[in-house]
């Protein structure tokens, strides 16, 4: 056959995607009710404050849905992203952007930091070893678990929400910068040495780019986990943020809305991974 | 000594744990244009007194005089060619040689710079290649950049490490002829790591033959008899060159292992084979 590789896999993802859509279609049917007895007025009320609901002799539904209805919301939000009516009711699209404005701060602030101290940490042998054992303690804490220490002294739930960002993006990103550095080849270094270059072009235009692809995959890391830690932090402290409208809907018992949210989540943490990806590519060299 | 440039004295390493030192009371000069060859065998030392010639690595003991004045560190006056030909993967020719070239003048401009750049690169015949990363490149145009960047800082003297000790017999055929040209051109002082013994021979004005280590030495110095204009294609029909094969071979096969742990004479013999 010669249809190309890309092509057929993008076939069969299609058809994956039927499939599961077709899945989905079925197992949230209405069903006919079941031959038990006729229910009373009032057991229906009953079912019904429990959540449930009998349907009657049309058949039942099972609250779950449809892929009908979760295309008739999706519509609805694209149609009006940016619509603000209060605090428990704003479009997805400025949802998104509260996210990200907390994630591209938090990031910043991380790369502003990790990237020099990695640089610091990768040149010297004497400051990777005094501060290997903080950073090897502090790592493996999840980052909500800082949540509670962030709002009692910065006292703001937003500014604490990029914090958690910041210190959840560090690692990744410092550990990789200083391997990235240390494992420098020694070769380009003799150049740089035996050309008397300055330390600051050294650092600039030596270390830098051979450092580089390292340190790119660190900061892919780290913005994969800023965004996962995005959602949560945002479902804790509440207020505004794709994260916080997930937790919103659910309270509201909107599963559809919730389901949305969802989907929008994963499709711009692939957009955020790509980016970083494309900027890998152009920084790596082939040697 | 006449015209004397470089001059090595008592030079030692040893390194830290080593009961014995690898080399002990190096000794030898090199004149200003002269082609220097060092031949020895695996681990007696050779590429770190290159280092140390370089500035890139300490001696133990001993001392490098360049010009009258004391190396301490790397400069600018001596420009290397390493091993492994040491660029800059993420640039390409052009840039890894004005990386360079930039290094030895900083207030030149970009015009400059670019200009003086494809000159050299012309000189080891790349320029079609300029603007292509390492990567696109065979081990020896590779070797050839390297050998570029090398010339075009205009160093005083030129140290090379075994340059083209990965290249195949016909690269390095050719690349020795270039350098042998580039050499003549430019009256350049070049101190040079070899392990071939006929690269040693087309190459060198004088051939250092360092005995084994540990505590090895410059143990003699082969003056090549031939004359300076030699060509790689009738090197072998003259009588002086099996002689000095013969005699450099000998060194290397039966009488560099007795020489070690220091056995070696304090002043090397000069012998014109």
């Amino acid at each position: 056959m010669a249809v190309p590789l890309k092509l057929r896999a993008a076939l069969l993802s299609v058809l994956l995607l039927a499939v599961f859509v077709g899945a989905w279609q079925l197992a949230t049917r209405p069903v006919a009710s079941a031959s038990g007895p006729a229910l009373t007025p009032e057991q229906i009320e009953y079912q019904k404050m429990l959540g449930k609901d009998p349907g009657g002799a049309s058949g039942t539904s099972s609250g779950f849905p449809t892929p009908a209805q979760f295309a008739t919301t999706a519509i609805g939000h694209l149609a009006r992203p940016f619509y603000d009516n209060g605090p428990n009711d704003k479009g997805i699209g400025l949802q998104l952007a509260y996210s990200l404005g907390r994630v591209g701060l938090g990031f910043g602030l991380a790369v502003l930091v990790a990237v020099p101290l990695g640089f610091l940490i990768g040149m010297s042998p004497l400051v990777h070893r005094a501060l290997d054992p903080f950073i090897q303690v502090l790592k493996p804490i999840s980052p909500l678990a800082w949540m509670p220490i962030a709002l009692y002294t910065i006292k703001d739930s937003s500014v604490s929400g990029i914090f958690v960002i910041f210190i959840c993006s560090v690692w990744p990103m410092l550990i990789n910068t200083a391997f990235g550095v240390s494992g420098v080849r020694r070769e380009w270094l003799n150049v740089a040495r035996t050309l008397e270059v300055k330390p600051q072009r050294l650092a600039f235009e030596v270390i830098l780019p051979a450092a580089a692809p390292t340190i790119l995959t660190g900061m892919r890391i780290s913005m994969g986990i800023a965004w996962l830690v995005i959602v949560a932090a945002e479902m804790l402290v509440g207020g505004t943020g794709i994260g916080y409208f997930v937790w919103n809907e659910w309270n509201n018992l909107s599963l559809t809305n919730v389901m949305f949210a969802i989907t929008v989540i994963g499709l711009v943490g692939m957009g955020l991974d790509q980016l970083f990806a494309r900027a890998q590519k152009a920084v790596t060299y082939a040697e | 000594m006449p015209n004397e440039f470089l001059r090595i004295e008592a030079l030692a390493k040893t390194y830290p744990g080593a009961g014995e030192a690898v080399f002990d009371g190096v000794d030898f000069e090199i004149r200003r244009g002269e082609f220097v060859c060092i031949v020895g065998h695996s681990g007696c030392g050779k590429t770190t007194i290159l280092n140390v010639l370089a500035g890139l690595e300490q001696a133990s003991a001993g001392h490098v005089f360049m010009d009258g004045r004391e190396v301490a560190g790397p400069s600018l006056d001596r420009g290397v060619v390493f091993q492994g030909h040491a660029l800059m993967p993420w640039l390409t020719v052009r840039r890894n040689v004005a990386f360079a070239v930039r290094s030895r003048w900083p207030e030149w401009s970009a015009k400059q710079v670019d200009a003086h750049v494809e000159e050299f690169v012309r000189l080891v015949g790349l320029e079609h290649a300029i603007d292509k990363k390492p990567q696109a490149l065979s081990g020896g145009m590779k070797q050839r950049v390297g050998i570029a960047r090398a010339f075009a800082i205009q160093p005083k003297m030129l140290l090379l490490d075994e340059p083209f000790g990965a290249l195949d017999a016909l690269t390095r055929g050719t690349i020795q002829d270039e350098l042998l040209r580039i050499c003549a051109q430019t009256h350049q002082t070049v101190f040079m790591i070899t392990h071939d013994v006929d690269e040693a021979i087309l190459l060198a004005d004088r051939i250092l033959l360092m005995s084994n280590g540990p505590r090895a030495r410059v143990a003699e110095i082969v003056v090549n008899t031939m004359p300076r204009d030699r060509q790689r294609a009738t090197l072998h029909h003259d009588p002086a060159y099996y002689r000095i094969r013969n005699h450099l071979v000998d060194f290397l096969v039966s009488r560099s292992k007795d020489l070690s742990h220091g056995r070696a004479p304090a002043t090397p013999v000069e012998v014109s084979p």
